[in-house]
């Protein structure tokens, strides 16, 4: 068997591999992607304008960007609800540091990045040090962020970033939009990490069986730290993306954005119960995910049956989630 | 491939349960082709093959656990259709997993009826029930108050319940999972006794096992397995240890134990006064270079508490560790890892393995090889399949998920990364449990080998007869306290288990 079973696991095993670490359904995803591009390009000719594409692809930069950091949590066997919040603490910061404290434009955006490693700084040490589960402890991030950025804004935007500012979220170069140009950084970025890094493989390990990790000496503590940290910078990013869009920090922004980029993470095929889930996967459920909502208002469908329609989509994910773990986790 | 009827069959007797040309596929992996079996009534049926060999897959097809992917099975003569395990049950099929099914929050006698308590219109009868389930440990020798919550009971006791579950409902086959698996010796030995008495009134039992002696003690028949065929059926008393191994393993396998013994070097490690919690209490041990000393004792009696203890898994309340002369604390398993202590765990798939992760993954898990700060994957696989040679493991791909593997190789993926990770002081806690013979002697013979190059081995076993082949020396533990230790020269069955039973000491 030995013989016959390695042979045929040479084909086998890029499917295996490729269904465990969640690709497949990312591979659904970008199927249905596909088709409802085709689909709304007939029905809308308004969806297949350069000029829509653009906005769509900026559109997304900002959940793809955050997406990224959350499917890291995700892999640990986290949740990260507070990304949406920290994106607006980190944006009105950014944009207060540029308007009253004069800095530069990159050091603007650092900083609004250091907000939001601070926030998942405090989120990663809540869930491991203190042992709070990641759901309460970024909950509470969600609503301490919001409420430090009503403090700080008395809940009035914030405007005066100089105008070299607007090119994160509004650039071109050549024909591209800095925004997706920074999309595919992350995204980049963001693979290596998770599969090429130790940082990476013990998310993978953590959201498995945190306990086998701790017996193999994997600094737990450390490590589950440092992903609530990466998911805050890549939250103030995107942040920073959509206050450079806007041209301002808005002290609202964001909320119930978390949902989205939850959504776009789990539709990309990451197992809420941990271990699973891919970066390509999760950048195709952003788009998926902003494909409909864009879709929708070239349809003219309200957000109100938009938010229904994400709602199922997420139910169909993660039901597709358990049903594969039935199916195929069957020995063990 | 039909073979003759048992021993206790007449010849014309239907038999209890029947396989008929069952295979089973799972995604790149034949478990099972083509297997014939019969099961009568009144025998205990050995099912033995090396880890992988299909064994289990193939009682779970019995107990309707699994689907076959193509074959069929008759219960009493009468073909099955596949509708799971409550219909297996209905029909006296009952199968105890390795991984017990029971609720450990709730009572004995509610954890034997789950599912179909004694009463009506939703209300249980809870007088009748706890007089039922009197009945049924009686009938299974277990001396338990039915009202004890099953959390409190010993891995032993707890098997009973699931044995007694299974009879609860007219069980006229029952299927065990390598159930001496984390059984002692003594345990064992009353386990058969309740077979025994099972099959005397005509209970089949479907027994999975690796382990020779006790295929010889238990079994009527035995089926051997390799590579998800069968390779024969026979009586038990038609067969030889030698032969058994050999069909087994399809090869001849010289010496189950290699050990060579030599004269043991410097003390590596000393521990002094170790208390951790209720389970150790003030325990001294130490074990010299090139020595492997063995950890005997009942279950419970702080074998696996004393090695997580000097291993940071749960750190020591009290004591004091030197390693090759030097004070040394430990905290964490990092801090043991890094100052050179390893431990091969006893619950693989609780804290040993990323079931959904790949072999090469868990074999390097916690220290993956890098170059330039990122892994370097195909450094990783090398690994890998070096140690999926040496060790045997059957798996379709390194990069498969763990979770594909069967019990014995999740075992030997972890003495992989435990081998990997080089330590100088290695604690191996039941490393044997779960492993085919050939995997078993090679396992020792790595362990004599890394003994050889001076490190110094602690083995905790609850099979004697591994500890008394392996060992130099032997220190017994009983209720967190050492009970006694014997030198190589003193060992015997009977003077282990005095004094870890505290029987009347430890003298012949």
């Amino acid at each position: 068997m030995s013989e016959t079973g390695t042979q045929r696991g040479e084909s086998a095993g890029v499917w295996t591999r490729l269904r465990n670490s969640g690709a497949v359904s990312g591979v659904a995803a970008a199927g249905a992607l596909i088709v409802l591009f085709a689909v709304l390009s007939v029905v809308a000719p308004s969806f297949l304008t350069v000029d829509n594409l653009f906005n769509l692809a900026s559109q997304t930069s900002v959940k793809a960007v955050m997406a990224v950091g959350v499917t890291m949590v995700i892999i640990t066997g986290g949740i990260d609800l507070s990304v949406g919040s920290v994106a607006a603490l980190s944006g009105v910061v950014g944009v207060l540091l540029m308007a009253e404290h004069g800095l530069n434009p990159l050091l603007g955006i650092l900083g609004g990045l250091a907000v939001g490693a601070t926030a998942g700084l405090v989120n990663g040490l809540l869930v491991s040090r203190v042992g709070l589960p990641p759901f309460i402890a970024t909950l509470g991030m969600l609503s301490v962020a919001r409420g430090v950025v009503l403090i700080l804004t008395g809940a009035v935007a914030v405007f005066g970033a100089p105008d070299s500012f607007r090119l994160l979220g509004q650039g071109v170069l050549g024909p591209v939009p800095i925004p997706v140009l920074v999309i595919v950084l992350v995204a980049v970025v963001g693979h290596l990490v998770l599969t090429r890094t130790r940082l990476g493989r013990y998310a993978y390990v953590l959201g498995s069986n945190p306990e086998a990790a701790r017996l193999s000496g994997v600094a737990v503590a450390r490590h589950t730290t440092s992903v609530y940290v990466l998911s805050g910078v890549f939250a103030g990013l995107g942040g920073m993306i959509a206050a450079s869009r806007i041209n301002s920090g808005q002290p609202n922004f964001g909320e119930g954005l978390e949902l989205d980029v939850i959504a776009a993470v789990v539709i990309g095929g990451a197992s809420l119960f941990g271990g699973r889930g891919t970066v390509f996967g999760s950048l195709i459920g952003a788009f998926l995910v902003a494909v409909i909502r864009n879709g929708a208002v070239q349809l003219g469908i309200g957000t109100f049956y938009q938010n229904v329609l994400i709602g199922v989509i997420i139910w169909v994910a993660v039901w597709w989630d358990r049903y594969r773990r039935g199916k195929f986790g069957a020995r063990g | 491939m039909v073979e003759e009827p048992a021993r206790h069959a007449e010849p014309a007797e239907v038999p209890r349960a029947r396989l008929l040309g069952v295979s089973k596929r799972f995604p790149g992996v034949d478990a099972v082709t083509d297997v014939s079996l019969d099961v009568f009534a009144g025998e205990v049926h050995v099912l033995a093959g090396e880890n992988g060999a299909g064994k289990s897959t193939l009682m779970k097809i019995l107990a309707q656990v699994d689907a076959p992917t193509s074959g069929g099975i008759e219960i009493d003569g009468v073909p099955v259709v596949h509708r799971g395990p409550a219909h297996a049950r209905r029909l006296g099929v009952s199968m105890v997993h390795q991984e017990f099914a029971l609720a450990p929050d709730l009572t004995v006698a509610e954890n034997l009826f789950l599912g179909h308590e004694p009463g009506r219109l939703g209300w249980i009868r809870r007088r009748v029930e706890r007089a039922r389930a009197r009945r049924l440990l009686r009938r299974v020798g277990l001396d338990v108050r039915e009202t004890r919550t099953v959390r409190t009971l010993s891995t032993a006791q707890q098997q009973r319940v699931e044995i007694a579950k299974a009879l609860a409902v007219d069980t006229g086959l029952l299927v065990l999972d390598e159930p001496t698996a984390s059984l002692t010796e003594q345990e064992s030995a009353e386990l058969f006794t309740v077979l025994r008495s099972l099959t005397a009134t005509g209970t089949a039992v479907c027994y999975i096992s690796h382990r020779l002696d006790e295929i010889f003690t238990i079994g009527d028949r035995v089926t051997v397995l390799r590579d998800g065929s069968v390779v024969t059926t026979r009586h038990v008393g038609e067969l030889d240890e030698a032969a058994l191994v050999r069909s087994m393993v399809g090869r001849d396998v010289e010496n189950l134990y290699p050990r060579v013994f030599r004269e043991p070097g410097p003390v590596r490690l000393r521990v002094r006064g170790l208390e951790r919690a209720e389970a150790v209490r003030g325990v001294d041990l130490s074990v010299r270079a090139g020595e492997i000393l063995g950890l005997a004792g009942l279950i419970g009696a702080g074998r696996t508490e004393l090695a997580r203890a000097v291993f940071g898994a749960e750190p020591a309340t009290a004591g004091r560790l030197t390693l090759d002369g030097r004070d040394l604390r430990v905290r964490s398993p990092r801090e043991a890892m890094a100052a050179g202590i390893g431990y091969l765990t006893e619950d693989r798939k609780g804290d040993g393995l990323a079931l959904q992760l790949g072999v090469d993954v868990n074999i390097t898990l916690g220290a993956p090889p890098t170059r330039g700060g990122l892994i370097d994957l195909r450094a990783e696989r090398d690994e890998a399949e070096h140690y999926r040679d040496r060790l045997g493991i059957r798996t379709p791909r390194v990069n498969s998920p763990v979770r594909l593997l069967s019990g014995g190789n999740q075992q030997k993926v972890v003495l992989a990364r435990v081998l990997r990770a080089g330590a100088g002081v290695l604690f191996v806690d039941e490393p044997g449990r779960g492993m085919d013979v050939a995997a078993k002697s090679e396992m020792f013979r790595q362990l004599d080998e890394l003994a050889s190059e001076g490190r110094a081995i602690v083995l905790i076993s609850s099979y004697l007869p591994e500890l008394m082949n392996m060992c130099d020396r032997v220190l017994v533990l009983r209720a967190g306290r050492v009970a006694g230790e014997l030198d190589r020269a003193e060992f015997s069955e009977r003077r282990l288990v005095a004094l870890a039973t505290g029987a009347g000491g430890g003298d012949e």
